[in-house]
């Protein structure tokens, strides 16, 4: 068959599969389009009448969206923790899932992109940032760089999950040749999306709190922390809510990951905080404001402390070699580290890079309800590119969503995708 | 067979539903897009535009001005003299802190009134220290006062301008004559700059600048004072409408100690070289590399 036939059958048989479900699925999407209606309509407000209805100042100039950014460019990097085993080690259980992996990749790339897009003043002048269009400060500018990496991270792992789920589709066993480059392509790419937002921070003189050579190791590896959490725990509900049987093996090597990553990351911490209160002086006034407050200014410290609780809490349960076959603690351990991280990540790095301000001035910041209402639209749009490219991966893996004229799944095929099948 | 047909037809409805609630959603937009005109949105970047274009966005400009604010206005395209290098100090021995130049740059460069704006905030620090954690700028009471000192800061047009570097669209650049400008319809809003200078002289126009028709300062330029569209950045230009005509900056006229001193220090008789090389002059944060053109001196 024709791909200019059979293409255009894919992609509806995909539509279709994206509204097609049972009541839990339909509840699901209802609430977040719901989500993502109370944010588009913030965002609309937000556009008309200026970002003055934001709780953003001259004096934090960027808030809780920026934060949201820089933690979802983090989400997309950490995917990659699934890809290095399944292509790199061939570890068996994990090239069977890590279809999941690229396609959060692609959702947390959608949602940071949103989240820059919601920061700009003139969403109307966006086409300024498109190469031979508008005019494009490459190379001196860090966000030109992050338009290019991420950009093109949205587009390897597009080309990658659409490739391997469309030959999937048409029955065929996917060719090497047309996306393992483009796998270990994104491996590499995966830590430059993360370096280059680190950067985008550390490269400004003007910030001390963000000026340190450990600000992009501390993306990489928090990025590390919070992506394998997300995949277990999104493992766990598959596994659950789709049907799907998967094996705990793919889990088990995450855990192992998360119990190094977990711990190089709260090393950084220990090591960024003693510098900054061992030696003192007005540079270390932004860490101070972080941790326990400057002249009685201390709108984050419940924040940063929660993290730091969360994040050894975590730690704990994820060393604990608990008897039986239960999981639940890990996934406890998920969800502590993953909101500890995108406190750290999110209003702990950007806000206190602005407090005080250049000249000193403490401006506290506190995220007013119309930038809440925009973050949780970003999110539920992400959330839905997440659970319908899940739904889709698991319908064409089952052999449901297939090519008519397609060869029934043969034995290898069977065996490839093991088990899956409820 | 009837049932896919009745499930056809309930996805069509939901579609439909959706795609209205968006629309719905979206709505403030559409009515605050009506003051937005092609022309504007297909706008080029300022060195894009040829004489005629360029004519052609001033009148528009002027136009808008009209029919949003009530007020007749001139913007023209002021551009830098041959030869010039601006140079801008301040003496901090004479500096009383009366915030008059914050005043007159208020009124000047058509700042939004509810919000105070201006380019220059002047810092009150304790004699014995240069250390700006030892300032405050939101002082409320008689000046000068004792075992104090006064810093007004503005933009320090760096030779090694941060901001210029990190602006991911060229909307702001260093002019010849040492001038760091934004062009007001090119900037996207993304603040990078904003976070990136060191002396917090730059400010973003978080809502539609308020003036009353009769406080607009009419004599206007494309890449200074001309009032500054919602949702772009803004600084400090020098004045270069006046100073690129031979006048002085409003904020030096302003003062009323006669700290500042203001010339092209490229003219070896100007009182600014004299300043330069002759008094104990020093640059804020210096450790930065910047490399500013506003400087500080002490007389004694």
């Amino acid at each position: 068959m024709k791909h200019i036939q059979s293409y255009p059958a894919f992609l509806r048989k995909a539509v279709g599969v994206s509204t097609d479900g049972n009541k839990y699925f339909y509840a699901w999407m209802v609430a977040l389009t719901a989500l993502m209606l109370v944010g588009v309509n913030a965002w609309a407000h937000q556009v008309a009448d200026g970002m003055g209805l934001t709780a953003m100042n001259d004096h934090v100039s960027w808030g809780l969206y920026i934060a949201n950014f820089a933690f979802c460019v983090g989400l997309a990097a950490g995917a990659v923790m699934m890809v290095i085993p399944a292509y790199l080690y061939k570890n068996k259980a994990m090239h069977d899932v890590v279809i999941v992996g690229e396609i959060l990749a692609v959702a947390a790339i959608v949602m940071a992109l949103c989240f820059v897009m919601a920061d700009l003043g003139r969403i109307d002048r966006a086409w300024h940032m498109i190469p031979g269009l508008g005019r494009f400060n490459w190379p001196m500018s860090m966000l030109t760089w992050d338009v290019v990496v991420l950009s093109g991270y949205l587009l390897i792992n597009l080309h990658i999950t659409g490739y391997l789920l469309y030959t999937r589709f048409l029955g065929k066993t996917p060719d090497n040749r047309w996306y393992l480059p483009f796998v270990l392509l994104s491996i590499v790419w995966a830590v430059s999306i993360h370096a280059v937002t680190a950067f985008l921070f550390s490269g400004l003189g003007g910030r001390p709190f963000w000026n340190t050579a450990l600000l992009a190791p501390r993306f990489i590896v928090s990025a590390f922390v919070s992506g394998p959490a997300f995949i277990i725990l999104a493992l766990q509900l598959i596994r659950r809510f789709g049907k799907v049987d998967i094996g705990d093996a793919a889990i088990l090597t995450l855990v192992k990951i998360l119990r190094v990553t977990i711990f190089i990351n709260l090393f950084l911490v220990v090591a960024e905080v003693f510098t900054e209160f061992y030696t003192g002086g007005a540079h270390t006034a932004s860490a101070r404001y972080l941790f326990i407050g400057l002249h009685g200014h201390n709108a984050l410290v419940p924040w940063i402390w929660t993290a730091i609780v969360l994040n050894v809490g975590a730690a704990g349960l994820l060393l604990w070699r608990r008897p039986g076959k239960t999981l639940a603690h890990i996934d406890v351990a998920c969800v502590m580290t993953f909101v500890a991280i995108w406190i750290e990540k999110g209003m702990g790095l950007v806000v206190p890079g602005f407090v005080p301000s250049t000249l000193h001035e403490i401006v506290e910041y506190v995220p007013n309800e119309l930038e809440w209402r925009v973050m949780a639209g970003i999110w539920a749009l992400g959330l839905m590119v997440f659970t319908l490219g899940i739904k889709i991966a698991i319908e064409v893996f089952a052999g449901r969503m297939r090519a008519p004229g397609a060869p029934p799944m043969d034995a290898p095929e069977a065996a490839q995708i093991e088990g899956e099948v409820a | 067979m009837e049932s896919s047909t009745r499930r056809t037809a309930l996805k069509a409805l939901g579609a439909t539903l959706g795609a209205a609630a968006f629309a719905r959603a979206l709505a403030p937009i559409a009515s605050a897009s009506e003051d937005l005109s092609m022309a504007e949105v297909l706008q080029r970047h300022y060195k894009q535009l040829s004489p005629d274009e360029m004519k052609a966005v001033l009148q528009r400009l002027e136009d808008e001005t009209w029919e949003q604010y009530g007020a007749v206005v001139d913007i023209d395209d002021t551009r830098p003299l041959p030869d010039t290098a601006f140079g801008y100090a301040l003496n901090l021995s004479v500096c009383i802190g009366c915030r008059k130049c914050a005043e007159a740059c208020h009124v000047e460069n058509n700042h939004d009134r509810p919000s105070n704006q201006s380019y220059i905030r002047v810092l009150e620090i304790d004699n014995g220290t240069v250390d700006l954690a030892f300032s405050t700028n939101d002082y409320d009471h008689a000046v000068p006062q004792k075992q104090k000192y006064y810093m007004p800061v503005q933009c320090h047009q760096c030779d090694n301008p941060p901001c210029v570097d990190v602006c991911p669209v060229e909307a702001t650049w260093k002019e010849s004559d040492g001038i760091v400008v934004i062009d007001y319809n090119w900037c996207i809003g993304c603040r990078y700059c904003e976070a990136a200078c060191p002396y917090h002289a730059r400010r973003f126009n978080w809502t539609k600048p308020e003036i009353p028709a009769e406080e607009i300062n009419p004599d206007q330029s494309y890449l200074s004072n001309r009032i500054r569209p919602q949702g772009v950045m803004e600084k400090c230009t020098f004045c270069l409408h006046r100073t690129r005509k031979g006048k002085m900056p409003a904020c030096l006229e302003a003062c009323p100690t006669g700290s500042r001193v203001f010339g092209n220090m490229l003219d070896p008789n100007s009182e600014i070289r004299w300043v330069l090389e002759n008094k104990r002059v020093f640059i804020l944060k210096e450790d930065l590399g910047t490399q500013p053109r506003f400087f500080y001196f002490f007389d004694e």
